[in-house]
């Protein structure tokens, strides 16, 4: 049988056409099955089930109690050892403050009311129920708990820093330095060591640990302690409709830095 | 042979030299290290020979217990004794003097555990 080109050509039109409709590849991507590895899309529910520890941080009544916020970053970095590396690029965070615009970056927008701006805003790691951390963490070091602590094990910890680039909230800092070293006029970067916690050494990630210690033995995390008599920090367990957080999320107006990235936090803002 | 005047001689003292370990210490024995214990309790979390041997494994074993699977921070010995899992808290909370019980071993064995390169060691008000 003699074929000419206008044939061909259609020929090969239908059998396109009928193999991509068939084709596996293209149902899956229609039914959302190529999705990234483990990364559900922002706003898809979430299991209510086991405890899901999170923290509400009210902004208002830090910038009436001028002071607190850097009361809370001192409790916490003296009891956990954090270093003073006296220097931004060195810095090691767990709990610290960011202006408004720049914590809620992409959650807000230029024509914001002024009072808001510059406002700082106490941040620390948001806890995320899907953790990019965990997920770029190759040692597992890194890990989500039961109770939705996203934690770390310093002993696993290699200093690749991938956690820190997959973070979006800059909650993780790497020890450039010896942290239990000391300047060049011979201060030690730790003021006084809390012998209860250990301290890290160079070359490792670290960050908040929402006080996973304390909470072992039924104390609220070191930074809700110390806002207590202020009302400005809430901590309690999501699931339980009963806690804390869950009666402040159930009455006030909430967000959440990057909700968009569909990393769930468990740290909470009223505005 | 050319040159034996020099290379026998030579020989011998280099084997002399070589064997200088063997021959000096001949005969004694060496001696394993003191510790010193602690003497307020006279029993530990396992038995002596246990913790000899695989004192490095539990600790592992509590650490990963403890911080990943929210395990108990405290444990019970067979005789009802109370300890903190936790080598900063648990452990140097009785034997607080790390150079005359930790080092000793870890020196005699030639073992370098970087425990310390993070974990406090007790402080001198301690001791």
């Amino acid at each position: 049988m003699k074929k000419d080109r206008r044939d061909f050509l259609k020929l090969a039109g239908c059998a396109a056409v009928a193999g991509v409709g068939s084709s596996t590849a293209f149902r899956s991507l229609l039914s959302g099955e190529a999705e990234a590895a483990g990364l559900k899309r922002a706003g898809t529910s979430k299991a209510m089930e086991g405890t899901r520890l999170a923290m509400v941080i009210d902004i208002k009544k830090f910038h009436q109690h001028r002071g607190l916020a850097e009361r809370c970053i001192r409790v916490c970095h003296s009891i956990h050892n954090v270093p003073d590396f006296g220097n931004p690029k060195d810095e090691i965070k767990w709990l610290w403050t960011e202006n408004f615009e720049n914590t809620f970056i992409k959650d807000t927008h230029r024509h914001q009311t002024q009072s808001l701006h510059g406002m700082p805003v106490l941040t620390l790691c948001n806890h995320c129920d899907n953790p990019p951390c965990v997920r770029a963490c190759p040692t597992k070091a890194t890990f989500k708990k039961d109770d939705g602590v996203v934690a770390m094990d310093y002993h696993r910890c290699i200093g690749c820093r991938f956690c820190m680039a997959a973070c979006p909230y800059g909650a993780r800092s790497f020890n450039w330095r010896d942290p239990r070293g000391t300047d060049e006029h011979g201060n030690p970067f730790i003021d006084e060591l809390n012998p209860e916690y250990p301290a890290r050494g160079i070359g490792v990630v670290e960050k908040c640990n929402f006080c996973t210690e304390r909470l072992a033995v039924g104390q609220l995390p070191a930074c809700v302690e110390e806002a207590t008599d202020y009302e400005a920090m809430f901590f309690g367990d999501l699931n339980d409709p009963d806690s804390e957080v869950s009666r402040v999320l159930r009455e006030e107006f909430t967000i959440v830095r990057r909700a968009s990235l569909g990393t769930y936090p468990s740290v909470f803002y009223i505005i | 042979m050319y040159g034996t005047g020099r290379i026998i001689p030579a020989l011998i003292i280099f084997v002399g030299l070589m064997t200088f370990p063997i021959w000096y210490n001949g005969g004694k024995a060496q001696q394993p290290p003191e510790l010193v214990l602690p003497t307020e309790y006279d029993e530990c979390v396992r038995d002596t020979q246990f913790m000899r041997e695989s004192h490095m494994v539990l600790l592992h074993e509590w650490r990963d217990d403890v911080l990943r699977k929210s395990g108990p921070r405290s444990g019970v010995t067979d005789r009802g004794l109370e300890y903190e899992r936790s080598l900063q808290k648990g452990c140097m909370s009785c034997h607080y003097d790390k150079q005359n019980f930790c080092d000793q071993c870890h020196d005699y064995t030639a073992v370098v555990p970087d425990c310390w390169a993070c974990h406090l060691e007790p402080t001198k008000e301690a001791i």
